[in-house]
């Protein structure tokens, strides 16, 4: 039995439906992931999930049992709040004990699991420090050291790095995924950066407009988008309408107005004279001078209209002949790569056949 | 521009100053210094119309403030969660009304509808009326300025409705709490028009006994019973700027 589970969760505010019909399961020890971009409703099901909004309609399950009339208090599970929420007037120890206090638990228990919690966050020694004092990633520690102290079934997490600067972000990652398997707490993660979710997620639930458009690992939400939002949404990606001419068994045969034909793999259920659109990562797109890549099956001529280099990587944008623009993204110290184009140059853009998908509308 | 600060000053406290040069002034009138004495004060303590009325401003300031800080406490709580537009307005309302107003309907209220026998009651509600605005007002302003997911923090950690007000927002909002209660005492205790209008025959307060007693003449005795008024009312401002800044400044 799944820990968590939601069942046609709706909400909604006035005429607007924040959450259409939302359904979906976690797992006990996973960390899982709602991803969305701002308003589309994945910090509504948070907050309903935590008991301080209540659904229009559905249910919320935990451990099998609806907790959608249960008080926020009443419900075995945390939240961190995206800005931290710590008291003010207590000290780090004292935020951190509270939910012990509220659970009664013995106060020589309390300091003793205090003190280990603190630890584990490595704040060990700002116990009797106060919230002002401290900085934005030792208030985000403390902020999860309180949410974890009692063990609860559940942590929940609004955007917990929104506020760190990217360094200390890509630090904290680290400490979460730690953290998170250390203590084998189930985290429900809501954040809508994609690399953070990708990053950190065992599954990931991709949300727009209230509804998941897909759920899936992070590998398989990068590489099988189930459709054009999700593609568009999780890292950058090369779109184009497209026809299917041919289904031929694992492969498909693509028209691209003013382009031509393209062959792709076939990884979702399609049928001859299906609109779409084919899409393909700049990475699995390589770029090289008019007479190169010959043994790949999809090639095309244009010209080099930008590019940018950013050290390790460069991403070069190709004007195909249906006025698209092409990106391909390639490694600056791949051998036989590192080659460079002026801008305006004649080059080929090619791929496999094995690359890119067909996305329906 | 410091000369103009200066002046403005001077204004505002130099006829203050003269209240309190001259309640050391050892003659009848208050014409010309002659000497420092402690007589006035003697006086002052000797006298029982005056003790009484020190006795029941006392009283109804105790009573008012602390009335007023529960019921300004709860008001001020309730214009901040539930944002309604008409209760700010409401509760603030007797605040910038003028007193004479107030009193006049008070009067009014208590003669007509309520049939009360004027007097320490009528005038600790009166007080209470005028105190419950300003406690709102601070305690709603110390509230604006705080993180709202710190009581949910506290509901989503296991505290029940009552331990998140007593552990939390209680703590958090203390020194507004605290300094609504000193501005209230302040208030009720120099409070002269709406008193006038709601005490009746048979009870005095130090603001209506000053009164009476400046109708004939401004005697030593009165500079001296102003000068313990404004030391306790400059204390209590002083005490309650220090719990909340915005006392003193009006808007944190």
């Amino acid at each position: 039995m799944a820990l968590l589970e939601l069942r046609n969760l709706t909400r909604r505010f006035g005429n607007l439906t924040a959450i259409d019909n939302v359904s979906l399961s976690v797992e006990a020890g996973e960390f899982f992931t709602l991803l969305g971009p701002s308003g589309c409703g994945k910090t509504t099901i948070l907050r309903m999930i935590a008991g301080f909004d209540l659904p229009d309609g559905g249910e919320i399950l935990l451990d099998g049992k609806d907790i959608a009339a249960t008080p926020p208090e009443k419900r075995p599970l945390h939240t961190v709040f995206q800005s931290y929420a710590l008291f003010p007037h207590l000290s780090v120890a004292d935020n951190v004990a509270f939910p012990l206090r509220m659970s009664k638990v013995s106060e020589q228990e309390t300091r003793q699991r205090v003190k280990e919690m603190l630890e584990t966050v490595h704040l060990a020694d700002k116990s009797d420090a106060f919230p002002h004092e401290l900085s934005g990633g030792q208030k985000q520690r403390v902020a999860l050291a309180r949410g974890l102290v009692n063990k609860p079934r559940l942590l929940l997490l609004d955007e917990p790095l929104g506020a760190l600067d990217h360094k200390l972000r890509e630090e904290m990652q680290i400490e979460l995924i730690n953290l998170q398997r250390n203590v084998g707490v189930t985290f429900v993660f809501v954040t809508h950066s994609q690399p953070e979710a990708l990053a950190l997620s065992h599954r990931i639930a991709v949300m727009n407009e209230g509804r998941v458009e897909q759920m899936d690992s992070p590998a398989n939400i990068y590489s099988r988008p189930s459709n054009r939002f999700v593609a568009d949404f999780i890292g950058d990606i090369n779109m184009m309408n497209a026809q299917i001419d041919v289904v031929d068994g694992m492969q498909l045969r693509l028209s691209v107005a003013g382009l031509g034909a393209i062959v792709a793999p076939a990884h979702i259920e399609t049928s001859t004279g299906q609109a779409g659109a084919f899409a393909i990562r700049p990475e699995q797109v390589v770029i090289g001078a008019p007479d190169e890549h010959a043994e790949l099956a999809n090639r095309f001529s244009g010209t080099l209209r930008d590019f940018l280099y950013v050290g390790d990587v460069t991403t070069y944008k190709v004007e195909v002949t249906n006025g698209t623009l092409i990106q391909a993204l390639l490694p600056n110290a791949a051998p036989g790569k590192a080659r460079f184009f002026e801008l305006g140059d004649k080059v080929t853009v090619a791929w496999s056949s094995e690359s890119g998908m067909f996305l329906h509308e | 521009m410091w000369f103009a600060a200066l002046l403005v000053y001077l204004f505002l406290y130099l006829p203050l100053t003269v209240v309190v040069i001259y309640s050391f002034n050892d003659s009848r009138l208050n014409a010309e210094w002659v000497g420092f004495t402690w007589r006035w004060y003697e006086v002052l303590f000797q006298d029982e119309e005056m003790i009484q009325a020190a006795v029941n401003s006392i009283l109804i300031a105790v009573g008012a403030s602390f009335i007023a800080t529960l019921l300004g406490t709860m008001a001020g709580i309730a214009i901040h969660r539930y944002k309604l537009k008409a209760l700010p307005f409401l509760v603030i309302t007797p605040v910038a009304m003028p007193e004479i107003l107030l009193g006049v309907s008070l009067l009014l209220f208590f003669i007509q509808v309520l049939h009360l026998t004027l007097g320490l009651l009528s005038v600790l509600v009166a007080h209470i009326t005028f105190c419950v605005g300003f406690v709102a007002i601070v305690v709603r302003a110390r509230l604006a300025g705080m993180d709202e997911s710190i009581f949910e923090a506290a509901r989503d950690l296991g505290a029940t409705p009552w331990q998140t007000f007593r552990l939390v927002t209680l703590p958090l909002i203390l020194p507004a709490v605290i300094a609504g209660a000193l501005m209230s005492f302040t208030l009720s205790i120099d409070d002269f028009v709406i008193t006038f209008f709601t005490a009746g025959v048979g009870v005095s307060t130090l603001p209506l006994q000053i009164y009476s007693m400046i109708k004939i003449a401004v005697t030593p005795e009165v500079n001296a019973v102003s000068t313990l008024l404004m030391l306790v009312t400059l204390g209590m401002i002083l005490l309650a700027a220090r719990f909340d800044k915005t006392v003193l400044r009006g808007q944190e």
